[in-house]
């Protein structure tokens, strides 16, 4: 079938599903948003399948954590302990660490929820960095879906804020020293920083509300909003249609792809038991969160290799290697040393984070809207501004794990912190450098490609004595998707006045943005015109001409696209 | 270099230096074409779907087999419970994945399809009789003929938020001077952690570490219930915990005043690192740094708290000692500074 | 008189230039100089019967292996610059001696900011020897008992209370340095809290009393010998419980987690995505 189904179907006798769609179809009009839907196309692409990851990543941790909800007590009402875990027995503790232990020793499957939930949530929170790298290097954050960006960054802040809440709640040794770091920071908040100390944990640290609160929270108001922005994204996903790479057949006013029905529901509905079966192999196979041996919370306990949950790991990297900067003025202190990197820079890195793809149409003056995909090297510098952003990223993250990297590869824990103080603004400077370079030098590769072909590995010698590697042309697929981008648009240079004489607004933010313009597309190589290709082609055609060897005769660059005979030669396959 | 003469709005075909070769005609799987291969394929795709509703019985099977809690089976010295419910829910999940992934390659026609995009935004006359009908529904309520209304409504309305703000005042009490001060008070004995016993000076070792808490934290009252238990209990030790040390007196560099400070070179600090809180038990005992395993701000013991390294930015509150009549160790009073992590008030 | 015919010297060059014959020569010399070593190298101290345990003995043996760094009396030996080369080892006792030099850690093998245990050098009688003499240097804390540390000497209707007390001082004292399952921390400079699987119930006590390195001493007086021998028991619970979730995965926490999230989890999944978008194979068969 090359159509999707558009003309009428047939009557056909009524069967126990058509009755029941009859049934709903005379209540809701289902028919007519059916039609559409129903034979929806997706192009395909294993990259397109990451955000598929967090999404029902986040249907698992749903259903395992409704499992958890059945049997974890969210207060911090001090009970004796007198379950199956020998060596924790008659010990005081928290309720919700209590029954957390209950969860893991004495319900059967618990031990394996709590497991895959906490997998299942690293997971979540990965996926949508990674499908959010994807999104960014292909340029599939560009008109019109903007807002899908700014929806995708506010679900990976409320699945981190979820994924932090989540893990505070069984009261343990580690992730109560991380509520204390958290009181610590909060209290770093000038002028009302005690007082959202005092108002979060109702009173002094860490008082008796704070585990039920971050319940509150968990289960209620952070899944109630994630799930409509989520909702939403995949509203805006089936509106805009999804986005595809250039090739054959492609275009910007087109989508070629597979039927959502039934091959998307088999691939997607496939996936999803997959991401859930290995969260559960995961869970079957390594352990996660060992509350039993972390121990109960106390405030005059801790233990070494103290760190957040991985999506935590930034802020906590630049915490660690922050000097220790305060001020103190008229009786009042302002600690910069931990509101600067752990309440500022967050705020700081996340605003950037949303603002990317509005600095990106600042800068170009792009207002075309865009379905065909870029690839990475098509736009140096957004994916240098990317690659120095994940570098700062990376650096910090690292550094927030400096004491398990000083122990587990024996290096001297001060070194680590010296190292990162200065990379954290070295390290971005040459990759953004770098990652540039390699890309405009990826874009050279590819003009040669088309222009001069490709090298068949057969060398050819003059009778002078020169050598000469033959080409040959690529096929015509290839030559059309490596041709397939737009153009890069041309800003005009602003003028003091227009032709009128009436004068400019703005002058300066104008020509700042127009420096930033003629840097982001310098030294892009753009594709070649109709004219240049010809012109290399019959160049081609001179070169060759003295090597006609075993062919008989020269290549006129025109081998394989139908307009010369050819006998004994086939391009090669990709 | 190319021309540029290209309009940032439009893409001209013309162009374009190579025409779109259009779609490939459909390239037939073997299943396509062969029916042994198409049969073969759909056995496959059932022998998964079968096997994954093997493991859920399995599944089943293990739940009912395993014993859990204090004495739980093992399987290779893991619990034998969680790993077979995991492994046979996993391959269960899993299996039926596959089979549906299959069912899509192998058998599901693959056949590309072209749909058409429409913008976005929708179409002018649509546009136009919105705003049309918009503006007619805004002329209708007269709101904008009508300030007075508007700007009481707005009031009306901008006022529900004094409800919704002061109805959260009891979320907690306000700060006053709590974290100004500690449950030390001059006299109280210093106990170990967890043992409560009292030190001698005597006890205490060059190059030992005690991490202890006040005397009260053990004690009962009259009806001899604890004085201090559950969240009093973890509120006050949050601030009240301390360490104390043992080095060669002429090792110490006490600050003016504290000289009397300690006891034959056995100091006292607090327990909570002035970073952001974490309790802190990293003693070098040769080169007298305290290292907090948190955010490894590190603090010289023996030069009154001083920070040598880290991001934390004040010294550690010491706690002056002395013996009492009975030789034991106590607090001559309470820390001269707030204990913790820095907050505005704090001076 | 010939010793060599022409036909035997000829075999003989023939099998000097052999493809083999650089290895031959090669092994031969190894093995004779290894021969040699074993036969006339002067006796080791491995060597020689098992002493008695005297102060004299431990006085040659320590003349032998410690002297170099801890001096001739272990009165200890300093550097040009005033720093220390070895300390000084009168008062350090017995016990320092048993945890040292029984763990490995002494001899040192080169000076760095950390004794590493490695292989143990001396016998038990050796060490015996060793200690005996460290202990004549000046008075410090003897090698303990065995009732003072070992689990088993509790009685058995105690044990899960000693066992849930040790935990709570372990917590307390011990996991700030060597983490919450004793897989060790890491210090200031490239020292570190070794991990603690696999240490006997003697030697964890002698460190708690003389306090090796950078550990500090945790004297018998403060937390009581019974106290002590509560947190070797819970130690030694934890190390034979199971992994009840499957691998520990080294227990070092939210870090390896993070590591294995990212690397089996993402990554599996992402080489599922790969295999669901891959196209299948073309057949060569033409269209029906």
């Amino acid at each position: 079938m090359t159509t999707n189904g558009a003309t009428a179907a047939k009557a056909k006798k009524a069967s126990p599903v058509g009755s029941a769609a009859n049934w709903v179809d005379e209540r809701v009009g289902l028919a007519t948003l059916a039609k559409k839907q129903v034979r929806k196309v997706f192009p395909d692409h294993w990259s397109f399948m990451l955000g598929e990851i967090a999404l029902w990543s986040f249907v698992v941790l749903l259903l395992t954590g409704t499992f958890l909800t059945l049997w974890f007590k969210p207060s911090m009402a001090e009970v004796v302990y007198n379950g199956s875990y020998d060596q924790l027995r008659g010990m005081h503790m928290s309720e919700s660490y209590a029954s957390t232990l209950d969860i893991s020793f004495d319900v059967r499957g618990g031990l394996l929820m709590r497991q895959m939930h906490h997998w299942a949530a690293l997971i979540f929170i990965a996926s949508m960095l990674v499908h959010l790298l994807r999104v960014y290097f292909t340029g599939a954050f560009r008109k019109p879906r903007e807002l899908n960006w700014v929806i995708g960054c506010l679900l990976l802040l409320l699945g981190t804020l979820e994924g932090f809440t989540g893990y505070s709640l069984p009261d343990d040794l580690l992730s109560g020293t991380g509520l204390r770091a958290a009181d610590g920071f909060v209290k770093s908040i000038p002028v009302v920083g005690t007082y959202v100390s005092f108002f979060l944990f109702d009173g002094e640290f860490p008082g008796d509300a704070i585990i039920s609160r971050l319940y509150t929270a968990h289960v209620l108001l952070l899944p109630g909003v994630l799930l409509a922005l989520v909702g939403a994204h995949m509203l805006l996903l089936v509106f805009h249609k999804h986005t595809q790479w250039p090739g054959p057949g492609r275009t910007e006013q087109n989508v070629v792809g597979y039927p959502l029905l039934p091959v998307y529901a088999a691939k997607a509905g496939g996936f999803f038991f997959i991401v859930f079966g290995i969260t559960a192999l995961m869970g079957a196979l390594m352990t996660i969160n060992p509350i039993w041996r972390i121990g109960p919370y106390d405030p005059s306990q801790v233990t070494a290799g103290s760190q957040p949950d991985w999506y935590m790991g930034w802020p906590d990297g630049a915490l660690r290697i922050f000097p220790g900067w305060e001020t103190s003025l008229f009786g009042f202190t302002i600690p910069w040393n931990v509101f600067l990197p752990i309440i500022v820079l967050p705020g700081v890195m996340f605003t950037i984070l949303l603002m990317l793809p509005f600095i990106e149409t600042w800068i170009t003056g792009d207002k075309r809207d865009h379905h065909l995909l870029e690839r990475p090297r098509d736009a140096p510098n957004r994916t240098a501004t990317m690659v120095a952003l994940m570098t700062f990223y990376g650096l910090l993250w690292a550094a927030g794990g400096n004491d398990v990297l000083a122990l587990v590869f024996n290096m001297s824990l001060n070194n680590i912190i010296y190292f990162m103080r200065v990379m954290v603004f070295l390290g971005p400077v040459l990759a953004f450098i770098i990652a540039r370079r390699w890309c405009i030098s990826l874009q050279r590769a590819d003009e040669n490609r088309i222009l001069h072909g490709y090298e068949t590995g057969v060398i050819m010698r003059s009778p002078e004595g020169a050598y000469a590697e033959k080409h040959l042309p690529v096929s015509a697929d290839e030559a059309f998707t490596l041709t397939a981008r737009d153009r890069d648009p041309i800003m005009a240079a602003p003028t003091e006045a227009d032709e009128n004489g009436v004068a400019a607004r703005k002058v300066h933010l104008n020509r700042l943005r127009y420096k930033l313009n003629q840097w982001w597309y310098s030294h892009n190589v753009q594709k070649p015109t109709a004219g240049e290709l010809e012109e290399a082609r019959h160049h081609a055609e001179h070169e060759l001409a003295v090597h006609q060897g075993e062919i008989g005769h020269s290549a006129d660059g025109h081998q394989f696209d139908g307009r010369s005979d050819t006998q004994n030669e086939s391009p090669r396959q990709h | 270099m190319s021309d540029h003469t290209t309009d940032v709005a439009t893409r001209e075909p013309a162009d374009e230096p190579i025409p779109n070769p259009g779609l490939h005609e459909h390239q037939p799987r073997p299943t396509d074409v062969d029916e042994a291969a198409e049969k073969r394929a759909e056995r496959q795709i059932a022998a998964f779907f079968g096997l994954s509703a093997l493991f859920a019985i399995l599944f089943v099977v293990a739940y009912f087999s395993f014993e859990i809690g204090g004495e739980p089976d093992l399987i290779m010295g893991y619990g034998a419970s969680n790993l077979t419910l995991g492994l046979s829910l996993g391959l269960a999940l899993l299996l039926i994945g596959i089979g549906a992934i299959q069912w899509a390659r192998k058998l599901m026609s693959d056949v590309e399809i072209v749909e058409m995009r429409h913008p976005a935004a929708s179409p002018p006359e649509d546009r136009a009789i919105a705003i049309s009908s918009f503006e007619a529904g805004v002329e209708e309520s007269g709101i904008a003929r009508r300030p007075l209304i508007r700007n009481s409504m707005l009031a009306a309305l901008g006022a529900l938020g004094l409800p919704l703000i002061v109805g959260l005042r009891d979320l907690g009490p306000a700060p006053g001077s709590a974290l100004a001060e500690t449950v030390w008070r001059r006299g109280m004995r210093l106990v170990n952690d967890v043992s409560g016993a009292p030190i001698r000076p005597g006890e205490v070792e060059i190059g030992q570490l005690i991490n202890g808490e006040p005397a009260v934290f053990f004690r009962n009252d009259e009806e001899g219930e604890p004085l201090y238990e559950g969240v009093e209990l973890n509120q006050a030790k949050a601030k009240a915990a301390i360490i104390m040390v043992r080095m060669r007196p002429e090792e110490i560099t006490p600050a003016e005043g504290r000289e009397n400070w300690g006891i034959d070179g056995i100091l006292c600090f607090s327990k909570i690192c002035t970073h952001v809180g974490c309790p802190i038990s990293l003693w070098e005992q040769q080169t007298h740094h305290l290292l907090c395993p948190c955010h490894q701000s590190t603090f010289d013991l023996a030069d009154n708290g001083k920070v040598l390294f880290g991001p934390a930015a004040r010294a550690l509150p010491q706690l002056p000692l002395m013996v009492d009549d009975e030789g034991y160790l106590v607090a001559q009073s309470d820390f001269n500074e707030p204990v913790g992590p820095s907050y505005w008030e704090r001076g | 008189m010939r010793l060599l015919t022409a036909r035997l010297s000829t075999r003989l060059s023939r099998g000097r230039r052999g493809k083999y014959a650089g290895s031959v020569v090669m092994l031969l010399g190894l093995l004779v100089t290894g021969g040699a070593y074993a036969v006339l190298a002067p006796a080791q101290a491995s060597d020689e019967a098992a002493a008695q345990s005297t102060v004299d003995d431990g006085r040659a043996l320590f003349l032998i292996g410690c002297a170099s760094c801890h001096g001739k009396n272990g009165e200890g030996i300093s550097t040009q610059a005033g720093t220390q080369y070895g300390p000084p080892l009168a008062g350090v006792g017995a016990a320092a001696v048993d945890f040292q030099v029984g763990t490995g850690r002494m001899p040192l093998a080169r000076p760095g900011v950390q004794a590493p245990v490695k292989d143990v050098v001396y016998t038990d009688a050796e060490i015996e020897s060793l200690a005996a003499f460290v202990a004549s240097l000046g008075a410090g804390p003897a090698i303990p008992e065995q009732d003072a540390y070992d689990p088993l000497a509790i009685p058995e209707d105690e044990l899960n209370e000693a066992i849930v007390r040790g935990g709570q001082f372990f917590r307390t004292n011990c996991t700030a340095c060597h983490n919450f399952a004793g897989a060790g921390g890491a210090l200031s400079y490239g020292k570190y809290a070794p991990a603690l699987d696999g240490v006997t119930p003697k030697h964890i006590y002698e460190a708690l009393i003389t306090g090796p390195q950078q550990m500090p001493v945790f004297s018998d007086g403060v937390l009581k010998p019974e106290e002590k021998r509560d947190i070797i028991a819970y130690l030694e619970s934890v190390e034979a419980s199971p992994d009840y979730g499957g691998s520990s995965l080294g227990s070092i926490g939210p870090v390896s987690e993070g590591i294995a999230g990212w690397l089996v989890g993402i990554g599996t999944l992402v080489g599922f995505c790969v295999w669901i978008a891959s196209s299948s194979t073309r057949s060569k068969k033409g269209k029906p």
